[in-house]
């Protein structure tokens, strides 16, 4: 293998990409090979780098620890010339912390994240590694778990480490992995599924397009990992269809992974075998419902099914299935390397390891980050976040969706786990937080939300067919100034049918932000219905008192 | 049993092969036939996904989020603003047959917003400059 003196990283997210990172990589290599350097110096496309809510693009140079951000098609020349021909750093195109040296340490404290707060697992390669280039993700110590438990470990002990882990789902439910995995073991035949759902498709949600895009093969090799243990035969990966470079990227890992023996017959010489591929979806939220993924696979309108049965004993196709998410996944290679118990010294009781998170709306920093279990939401949005824009006040959080929950500024000191933020009838969810700032309306953000699940309802049953449509109807006769003070007690009933009656879980968590909101802001409801007042003035109310 | 888990993958085929983007009746019948299902259930499930059209599309789709943090960051002045560019409404076509209006669930680019998809390629941070910037670069491309 050749030897380098250095190494660019170019960021070549989606949003990296958007910005015009694959111009500036063909000019790097470019100008390199103008100055030639291109024995010596090796540009990599890699994952985030963390200034995701920028549209710029970023690289990092190894080993001087420099970020160079945003840099240009036009710039390249100077820091081509400059940096990697002469030696000397180019200042005045370094990331701004404005002028002085920015080394990666100071990057990752001051930009992207509070490395007191944050703990990187899961997202320890992305930004490191090139996604698309297998050996650098062996190089990583890649594959070491696959490896450890095909050669040391039976397929129970597999179970038990991940069962002494305590890690639980993080599709939302939260169910406990281990035990998933141990229903699904004993269920016999010669074929058993192992599906994993990609299908990230809740608003405000954007944590799995990371791993996949930045680190593609640490989640191949939890599923890798998860089928050794549950006696699988052959998987799938379910993935949105408008995912298009989390495909692309996810397809050369598989790839790759035939190649190496790490994927198909015999793999790495041993009598286990697993035949995977991927699956994209159509643009159907309900698909990111287990059963209702397993029926789309099928060719099938994707409508959930009645449980039990439960997937582990009759999914696809009847066979036994085990559906986990991408960030669950992902989180099985460390497990196996380092031990259950590792794993569960991170975090709080009941709620182990780490958790990604998406972090938006009206906050100073917006991404992906990855935090132990255990810590503030209050702490995330300031320290992480850096605090709501424009120093204005905070109103509330969604969390974890929009099928999540309603937060008001003096419930965010609860820590992130399941059980502190299950006695505010609240859950991690799909790791989703959403910000908002007083000039927020509750009924506008409400409505957006009853407008999602009014077109993602599949219609199979009543509750949630007519429920989102009547909850979107009635919360548009209140932002338009054509409610009525009765409105809000039907609002309720409506919302406590679909929690009760639903089939499945959309229907159930669809009114729950709702409910919170006419708990936990009822005046502003009360405000438009009564005094026809959208007192944020975000609602346009078409008949007021003066007319 | 195997062949029917590619449904979707093949009405992505069909559609993504067909120049006008859509799923015609008559492809639609072939696939049935083929398959030996009823041409109704093959409708069914193209009907249930946003992604496939029964209608002619433009020649690039642009799928804009308006979910909840695209929509806290103004998506519906872009919306309006497509729709004034376009001179099409959401679900049009342009007269010229260029673009077709659509509206996508979350893009999972939230951190970005507002968003949206022109074809496979993600654009964020909108504003009514940057929208008429990109819809005229692909104008002047075709």
């Amino acid at each position: 293998m050749k030897f380098y003196r250095m190494h660019v990283l170019v960021a070549e997210d989606t949003r990296s990409i958007m910005a015009g990172a694959k111009r500036v990589e063909e000019a790097l290599k470019e100008e390199i090979r103008i100055a030639g350097l291109e024995d010596e110096i090796r540009v990599v496309p890699t994952g985030s780098l963390g200034f995701s809510d920028k549209d710029q693009v970023a690289i990092a140079i190894y080993p001087d620890n420099i970020i160079y951000c945003p840099v240009l098609v036009s710039t390249v020349p100077e820091i081509v010339k400059e940096h990697f021909l002469k030696g000397r750093i180019v200042k005045a195109l370094a990331h701004p912390m404005e002028q002085k040296e920015v080394t990666m340490e100071e990057r990752t404290s001051e930009n992207q994240m509070n490395l007191d707060i944050q703990k990187r697992i899961l997202l320890q390669n992305v930004g490191k590694i090139d996604p698309e280039n297998i050996q650098e993700y062996i190089a990583a110590d890649g594959y070491v778990a696959l490896e450890k438990a095909l050669f040391d470990m039976s397929p129970e002990k597999v179970i038990e480490e991940v069962k002494t882990s305590e890690l639980r789902g993080r599709g939302g439910a939260g169910f406990p992995t281990g035990l998933k995995w141990q229903f699904t073991r004993p269920n016999p035949g010669p074929v058993k599924y192992v599906i994993c759902n990609a299908d990230e498709g809740e608003p405000g949600t954007f944590k799995d397009r990371e791993i996949m895009e930045g680190d593609p093969h640490k989640m191949i090799e939890g599923m890798i990992l998860a089928t050794y243990a549950v006696g699988g035969t052959h998987g799938y990966i379910y993935i949105r269809g408008e995912y298009a470079l989390s495909i692309q990227r996810l397809q050369k890992a598989i790839d790759d992974c035939y190649e190496y023996g790490l994927l198909g017959k015999n793999i790495l010489g041993t009598e286990f075998c697993f035949e995977l591929c991927i699956h994209s979806g159509a643009g159907a939220y309900i698909c990111g419902e287990e059963t209702a993924l397993i029926n789309s696979i099928e060719g099938k309108r994707g409508e959930p099914r009645k449980k039990p049965p439960y997937p582990p004993s009759q999914g696809l196709w009847q066979k036994p299935t085990l559906v986990n998410n991408v960030e669950t996944f992902a989180n099985i290679p460390a497990i196996i390397s380092n031990g259950g118990e590792w794993y569960q010294s991170i975090g709080v009781e009941g709620s182990r390891g780490t958790k990604l998170f998406s972090l938006m709306g009206d906050i100073n920093w917006k991404g992906t980050i990855e935090i132990p279990f255990g810590t503030p939401v209050g702490d995330i949005i300031d320290n992480v976040g850096h605090g709501v824009r424009y120093d204005r006040q905070l109103k509330g959080v969604i969390l974890g969706g929009s099928s999540g929950s309603l937060l008001v500024p003096e419930e965010l000191t609860t820590p992130v786990d399941f059980h502190a933020l299950a006695h505010i009838e609240a859950g991690p969810g799909s790791g989703s937080i959403v910000v908002m700032d007083e000039t927020r309306c509750i009924v506008d953000i409400c409505l957006n939300i009853a407008e999602f699940f009014r077109h993602e309802s599949c219609g199979k049953c009543t509750p949630c067919r007519e429920g989102t449509a009547q909850i979107c109807h009635l919360l548009e006769m209140i932002a338009s100034g054509n409610g009525l003070p009765e409105d809000i007690d039907h609002l309720e009933k409506i919302s406590q049918t679909m929690m009760d009656a639903s089939f499945c879980p959309l229907g159930q968590t669809a009114p729950s932000v709702l409910r919170q909101a006419l708990k936990k802001y009822r005046q502003e409801f009360l405000d438009h219905v009564h005094g026809n007042n959208c007192p944020a003035e975000v609602c346009n109310m078409n008949f007021t008192e003066e007319d | 049993m195997e062949e029917k888990k590619h449904l979707l993958e093949q009405l992505h085929d069909i559609q993504d092969a067909d120049k006008e983007h859509h799923l015609s009746t008559k492809k639609v019948v072939e696939l049935s036939e083929k398959h030996g299902y009823s041409p109704a259930k093959v409708y069914g499930v193209e009907t249930f996904y946003t992604m496939y059209s029964t209608k002619p599309r433009g020649k690039h789709i642009i799928r804009i989020c308006e979910n909840q943090s695209c929509h806290m960051a103004n998506a519906k002045n872009m919306i309006h603003h497509l729709e004034k560019k376009l001179e099409t409404h959401v679900g049009g076509t342009t007269e010229d047959g260029l673009f077709t209006l659509e509206l996508s669930s979350c893009l999972g680019m939230c951190s970005v917003s507002p968003a949206m998809m022109i074809d496979d390629v993600p654009y964020g941070n909108l504003t009514e400059d940057r929208i008429d910037e990109i819809i005229n670069s692909y104008k002047e491309g075709k």
